[in-house]
């Protein structure tokens, strides 16, 4: 599982449209009750040119295009050993509903701890829109329990 | 809309107003696998979740980072936020209610901007941590 040569691969890139009805429902399964995230003429009177994607939401963006699972594949891991360690945003613009998000996957680290029994997977994928502007940068980490 | 927050008023050690969320149930995650992408089966299948080596079903660590994300929308406006994030300490549970907390831990400029660094956590109802986060946000 563990091998070292992964580190630095580059994944193909991935492409997200952003549409309402799923920002909607990521909405409501975080329980969202600022209309800004569901009514896009709220949204619209808040300065944003459709409804804006949430914080978090530009992971999923990643999930979508299965990107973690990817990663656990190619090293042969069951990922119902693995879990989410850490997760970074770094916002760098506006994603709202219409845009289209691109991004590509690389593992950026990877690293054993307590004798091999915890194997840690580190990932950096910038997103860009289709104006090719960054609008954020995430660091995932996929912590993978052996045995 | 209530006044904007200003960097002048906030002070290092000042803690933003907790929130705490309705209790996690098994339909939540349902709908957040949907709609966040994350079928992994340990999230909605407990016989996986069990194969897996887990007590049962958990909670995707997504879904309480995105209170985290809720913590700060409900201080500033989202496009404040310029960092955001979060180590998934401990799991949570279906029948979890967790409360999210955040403290202002710096101010500085930093490219025209002026910024506060804030300590964020998510805690269930035993008063277990089961998440620890950071934030940094702009603010006039």
């Amino acid at each position: 599982m563990f091998d070292a040569s992964f580190i630095g691969k580059e994944y193909d890139s991935f492409a997200m449209e952003i549409e309402k009805g799923r920002l909607r429902l990521f909405a409501k399964a975080i329980g969202e009750t600022d209309p800004i995230y569901l009514d896009e003429k709220a949204a619209r009177v808040a300065g944003y040119r459709s409804l804006p994607a949430p914080p978090t939401f530009p992971f999923t963006i990643a999930m979508e295009a299965n990107q973690p699972f990817l990663v656990l594949e190619d090293l042969g891991i069951d990922k119902t050993r693995s879990v989410h360690g850490d997760q970074s945003f770094a916002f760098r613009g506006e994603i709202c509903a219409g845009d289209v998000i691109s991004g590509r996957q690389k593992i950026v680290d990877m690293y054993e701890k307590k004798g091999g029994a915890l194997l840690f997977i580190v990932t950096e994928t910038r997103l860009t829109n289709q104006r090719d502007e960054p609008v954020c940068d995430l660091r995932t980490t996929i912590v993978v329990r052996n045995g | 809309m209530s006044k904007p927050i200003g960097f002048a008023e906030i002070e290092v050690g000042d803690a933003i107003r907790d929130l705490t969320k309705p209790v996690i149930t098994p339909l939540q995650l349902a709908l957040f696998a949907a709609a966040s992408a994350d079928h992994n089966p340990i999230h909605v299948d407990e016989q996986a979740a069990k194969g897996g080596g887990l007590p049962g079903v958990i909670a995707h660590g997504m879904l309480t980072m995105a209170f985290l994300g809720q913590l700060l929308t409900r201080w500033v406006p989202q496009r404040q936020i310029r960092h955001l994030s979060a180590r998934f300490s401990a799991m949570a549970f279906p029948g979890d209610v967790i409360t999210c907390r955040g403290v202002v831990t710096a101010k500085r400029v930093e490219g025209g901007e002026s910024l506060v660094d804030l300590d964020l956590s998510a805690i269930n109802q035993n008063g277990q941590q089961t998440l620890v986060g950071q934030a940094t946000v702009a603010l006039p």
